[in-house]
């Protein structure tokens, strides 16, 4: 499986939810002293984790790729709404290793989050080769999912703040066809005259 | 929607963080303690034990042989369950399945795939397919997972309740963090967490539930896809310890009810100590 680049929504992001999320993923990765953290959205519509926000391996170029939110860690993770920690994924094909291969980077462990709004999952936290103590520790597993509430948090306001912005874009472009449409319906009245 | 409601935290609930067995001694009253692990050598032979997951990889050099495998669908015309290869849309499973293997080498593994096959209805699909297996009359269902979705609850509930009265135990992992999800809650089921204890044979019971067993869920080695293993932590890997558990003493005592067995999960915890009525 490869990541794929489309359009994304996280590009269409305005620049205080941006800021929002990536301190969030910035934090993340300095709380587990990781290579690396990310932020995916689950989109339900397309069965895809988005990458929304990368702090540091990958943070130039992974922002807005997707993948199948059907297989590997993050995928378990969103699916099952359970935290996870792994270790030694170096010898190992977990995860879905050719994904990450397509990102240029290959963790050694990996800690993982579903970020939660209710009962639905809205995303996963990602923590990429975090610090060895922070790698199999049960205390770990729970500052994990602490975070991962404010985390998700944040990703809701980001998501709200999308709906919020289409929903204005949406109202604008009702109200151009509604302009258009009485000025087609005061012509007709015009031509019939 | 309703939000998940988040159960108020007294000191020992969903895990045992910070505290050792020493800290949660019991005493149990007028058994002979000399019956009480008389299973300790059992192996698991002949009892089926079905993992309900994300599948199990086949011939996985830790789980060995998978006597069958089937994945739970959703489509148009609802949830069908259907016989499939053995595979794995992630290694969770796997991963159980050889926790339970190493705990009952002879036990019969079957596994039914809940997860892996979409997002939507998760809970209908988990629903579906622990009652498939529930049906079937495997001896030990191995559930580490749960929903926090208050609207399967009650269908859970008597699904468990069910699987009890068809002397079918229900081995189901507490949640990783303290949400109130489902089915572990339920007393019909044996329900597990993780201790911090090095020692990765070692049970205890939880005098204070509603999680009722503690077994190893850190830093454990199990198998992941493509016949490799990894290490992980959760209470998601303590729960296979004490299906395997179960799987031993039902092939020493073939005959025991659910709450019989739950019996002998507690009187062979390293926490009980084993006292006489009165005599004290």
């Amino acid at each position: 499986m490869n990541a794929s680049s489309s359009e994304s929504s996280a590009e269409t992001t305005d620049p205080l939810s941006r800021e929002l999320v990536q301190s969030v993923v910035d934090t993340a990765r300095a709380l587990f002293g990781a290579a690396a953290s990310s932020v995916f959205l689950l989109d339900r519509e397309r069965h895809e984790l988005v990458f929304e926000a990368v702090s540091g391996q990958g943070e130039n170029h992974l922002v807005g790729r997707r993948f199948p939110a059907e297989s590997g860690i993050a995928g378990w993770v969103a699916m099952s709404g359970e935290p996870m920690i792994v270790d030694d994924l170096t010898g190992s094909t977990a995860f879905d290793r050719d994904f990450a291969e397509s990102t240029a980077y290959v963790p050694d462990a990996l800690m993982a989050a579903p970020l939660t709004h209710g009962d639905l999952v809205l995303g996963v936290l990602e923590v990429l080769d975090p610090a060895p103590q922070s790698r199999s520790d049960l205390g770990e597993l729970d500052l994990l999912a602490l975070f991962a509430r404010q985390a998700a948090v944040a990703l809701r306001v980001v998501v709200d703040r999308r709906h919020q912005s289409a929903g204005s874009r949406s109202r604008a472009d009702d109200r151009a066809a509604a302009l258009r449409m009485a000025e087609d319906l005061r012509r007709l009245l015009e031509a019939s005259q | 929607m309703d939000p998940v409601r988040r159960a108020p935290q007294p000191g020992l609930v969903w895990s045992l963080r910070g505290r050792g067995p020493q800290d949660i001694a019991v005493t149990a009253d007028g058994e002979r303690p000399d019956a009480v692990r008389d299973w300790e050598d059992a192996r698991g032979h002949g009892v089926r034990v079905c993992v309900v997951d994300s599948g199990v990889e086949g011939d996985h050099p830790l789980v060995g042989r998978v006597d069958g495998s089937w994945t739970v669908e959703e489509h148009e015309g609802g949830i069908s369950v259907r016989e499939t290869e053995p595979g794995d849309s992630c290694g969770h499973g796997t991963a159980c399945a050889g926790i339970i293997r190493r705990t009952a080498p002879e036990c019969e593994l079957y596994s039914v795939q809940v997860l892996g096959s979409g997002f939507a209805g998760t809970g209908d699909v988990l629903l579906a397919g622990l009652r498939w297996a529930v049906r079937q009359g495997f001896d030990v269902i191995n559930l580490s997972l749960s929903t926090t979705r208050a609207r399967f609850a009650e269908e859970l509930r008597a699904l468990a309740d069910e699987a009890y009265f068809r002397r079918t135990v229900i081995v189901a992992s507490a949640h990783n963090t303290q949400v109130e999800s489902f089915p572990w809650r339920f007393a019909s089921v044996v329900s597990v967490g993780s201790h911090m204890e090095d020692d990765p044979d070692l049970h205890l019971y939880n005098p204070q539930p509603p999680v009722e067993f503690f077994a190893p869920g850190q830093n454990v080695q199990v198998a992941w896809l493509g016949g490799r293993t990894i290490r992980t932590t959760g209470n998601s890997f303590a729960t296979p310890y004490v299906t395997g558990l179960c799987a031993r003493i039902l092939s020493r005592h073939p005959r025991l009810t659910p709450f019989q067995l739950k019996n002998a999960l507690y009187l062979s915890a390293a926490n009980v100590r084993i006292g006489t009525r009165g005599a004290s």
